[in-house]
């Protein structure tokens, strides 16, 4: 017969033994109700309240931060949008120089040609044929009366005579002076070309200034609304992040693409310069490294290079270099990947030397006696010189990947700091939640312990109730500890 | 994996400490010119070719016929320890290949079959190569047969040797009764791995050469 445990009062009835237990127990637990009440209710405050700091803190620091990374956004944002109007300006300037500083001899040009053409057109100016002074006298003449004098009507006669002499002369006279004008007038025409031509170029000029004028209005508002930190322009700053982010990782890894294709191009030859046999570790050969470490030499010299031509900003020292030294800098960093580029060739065909010559040798050791020949033909030539020629431009072809460098690590600050806010936000929200769950869980087991000690708590309501005539609402277990405390 | 390997180099590169350790191979290969067993050696032409197919640059290769007594320097064929610039170790196999090559065509028979001769040689030289692996391949019929003056009944000593046995026929007699084949390789099993070996293969079909070299 099996020997029932020590704490079964009714021998094989756990269940009858747990209620006699609790039975015994319950005027005790009635007893202990206030301390265990407060032992809850403290050890919720005492788990919960240091989540709820925590949560507190990491909700300060992330706002600071959030603080501090749109400082650094706008300051970041500020700086380029100086840059860009800077550069406008540049261009402005320029726009001026260029096209502008011929402006007085345009203007005196086009003077001159107004000039001539007011000129031509007053010669143009229609002067009517002065009335003969005589009309009157021959009106007169007209009026007189002939009365069949022969001597009268022959006088009358030479005087008509004359007057149609004269006025076909001045007839011809007038249709002369008209060719003239028109003679005058064709030659207008040039020069009213050359206006017009003038003008719109003046025009096209000034159109061109005004374009640049807008950009740069639109520069200075940007400006503006950064300088006096806008949401919108904290907004925009970060999309603008986020996109030269994605754009930036983007172009990095198919530039990483692009230095493994040259990696398996000159890891091969290498090993006939520095050995097969060296290993740095198990599977990494020393070749496989100098290989390795010249990609990243001529990365450096294409970021140098790149520095030199001011097309990226990552080192001042270089921007503060003077000119001329800054020039001699950008002719060795050429000249490095120049000599780099070159010897990746040179590794690229004997890298393909090498292949043919191992092909051979396993071939010979094959022994196969219907062994393919080898072709000489130029399209077998085509790999080899595809070879070469990848070598030699790899190299000026990763150079630009500083470009999309500089991109990436500027937005990757913002992006950085952004993905940090968030996470210590979800971390201080975890943990506000994690102090609420500490605190209603003490609650809920305060008001079970009160569940389990009802009967008691019945007993004594009922005594109360009798020696206080009018009755109080009850508090439940957890109120009244707190009231208490 | 290769990826990590990788960052191991250059954390390895950065702290400016090369791998101490070899990484090269070394194979000496035994070649049984005994008995019958002399009409086997054109397969064993085959295993070299495979061999310097295989082996890299920085390498080493010994071929060594065994003979009645083969513990002599005398007896290795050809031998190379293949140049770090994969040309110059191109040129150096195909020397080798012409030195095999006449080996076959020229090679004579032998009385004895001297196998324990030919492994101590072959210890002694796969030590001196300082090779990270070392293998010895035996092409023949692990059948020995000394002669009454020569001694080898004494424990050796291949402590980190692979030894793999090659193209092991069958004799006439093993046919009549299989133990005897059986009971031949276990009992070079057990010599072999008494002396420090670190495996122990036998290959028959050269088909499956393929993993001889692993290591």
């Amino acid at each position: 017969m099996m020997e029932s445990p020590f704490w079964m009062i009714v021998p094989g009835n756990a269940a009858l033994s747990a209620l006699v237990w609790f039975v015994i127990a319950m005027p005790f637990l009635y007893a202990a109700r206030k301390p265990v009440h407060e032992l809850l209710h403290a050890v919720g405050v005492l788990a919960g309240g240091p989540l709820r700091s925590s949560s507190r803190w990491l909700l300060g620091a992330a706002h600071d931060m959030r603080e501090r990374n749109r400082q650094v956004l706008l300051a970041h944002g500020r700086e380029e949008a100086g840059q860009q109007i800077a550069r406008e300006f540049e261009r402005v300037s320029l726009l001026v120089t260029r096209d502008l500083e011929g402006y007085p001899a345009l203007q005196r040009r086009l003077l001159d040609e107004i000039t001539r053409v007011e000129e031509d057109y007053k010669k143009c100016g229609e002067v009517p044929p002065p009335p003969p002074d005589w009309i009157d006298a021959i009106n007169a003449v007209a009026n007189v009366k002939s009365g069949g004098n022969e001597l009268v009507t022959r006088l009358l006669e030479e005087i008509n005579r004359s007057i149609k002499d004269i006025h076909e002369k001045t007839l011809a006279e007038y249709r002369r002076a008209y060719e003239e004008r028109h003679s005058i007038l064709d030659g207008f025409m040039p020069f009213w070309r050359s206006l017009d031509k003038t003008l719109a170029q003046a025009d096209r000029k000034m159109t061109s200034l005004t374009d640049r004028a807008a950009a740069i209005d639109a520069q200075m508002a940007r400006f503006e609304q950064i300088v006096s930190k806008t949401e919108r322009a904290e907004h925009a700053l970060t999309v603008s992040a986020l996109t030269q982010f994605f754009v930036a990782t983007l172009v990095i890894v198919v530039a990483a693409g692009g230095a493994l294709i040259n990696f398996k191009l000159i890891a091969l030859p290498m090993s006939e310069m520095v050995g097969a046999g060296d290993y740095l570790t198990a599977s990494l050969r020393t070749s496989e490294v100098a290989a390795l470490v010249i990609i990243f030499v001529e990365a450096t010299m294409g970021l140098f290079l790149m520095e030199t031509l001011r097309i990226t900003h990552l080192f001042p020292k270089i921007h503060a270099l003077s000119d001329p030294m800054r020039k001699r800098m950008l002719w060795i960093a050429f000249t490095l990947l120049l000599t780099l580029a070159g010897i990746e060739a040179a590794l690229a065909l004997m890298r393909d030397m090498l292949i043919a010559d191992k092909q051979a040798l396993m071939q010979s050791l094959a022994a196969t006696a219907h062994a393919a020949a080898a072709t000489d033909s130029w399209l077998a030539r085509i790999p080899t010189i595809g070879q070469i020629v990848l070598g030699f431009i790899l190299p000026f072809a990763l150079a630009f990947v500083a470009i999309p460098l500089e991109s990436f690590i500027a937005s990757a600050r913002t992006v950085g700091g952004a993905v940090l806010v968030m996470v210590m936000r979800l971390l201080a929200v975890s943990l506000r939640l994690a102090g609420s769950f500490v605190r209603q869980l003490a609650r809920v087991l305060v008001t079970l312990y009160d569940i389990l000690i009802v009967l008691p708590l019945l007993v004594e309501r009922l005594v109360r109730d009798r020696r206080a005539p009018t009755p109080t609402p009850a508090l439940s277990g957890f109120e009244a500890v707190e009231r208490s405390s | 994996m290769k990826r990590r390997h990788f960052g191991f180099g250059l954390a390895a590169l950065a702290a400016g400490c090369a791998d101490p350790r070899s990484h090269s191979q070394a194979v000496y290969m035994l070649v049984d010119t005994s008995g019958t067993y002399a009409e086997e050696v054109n397969k064993a032409q085959l295993i070299v070719n495979y061999l310097l197919g295989t082996l890299q640059p920085g390498d080493s290769l010994a071929v060594a016929r065994v003979k009645s007594r083969s513990f002599s320097e005398k007896d290795i064929v050809a031998k190379a320890t293949f140049d770090n610039r994969p040309s110059q170790a191109n040129a150096q196999k195909r020397v080798f290949r012409e030195q095999m090559e006449a080996f076959t065509r020229s090679h004579s028979g032998s009385a004895y079959t001297d196998i324990t001769g030919g492994l101590i040689q072959g210890s002694m030289f796969l030590t001196e190569t300082g090779a990270g692996h070392k293998t010895i391949l035996i092409f023949s019929d692990m059948q020995e047969e000394l002669d009454k003056v020569t001694v080898r009944d004494f424990p050796i000593t291949l402590k980190d040797i692979r030894v793999v046995a090659v193209n092991v026929v069958k004799l006439r007699t093993d046919n009549v009764d299989p133990r005897r084949y059986l009971g031949r390789l276990e009992a070079w099993q057990k010599r072999v791995e008494a002396a420090g070996a670190r495996e122990w293969r036998v290959i028959n079909d050269i088909e499956h050469l393929d993993g001889v070299l692993k290591g």
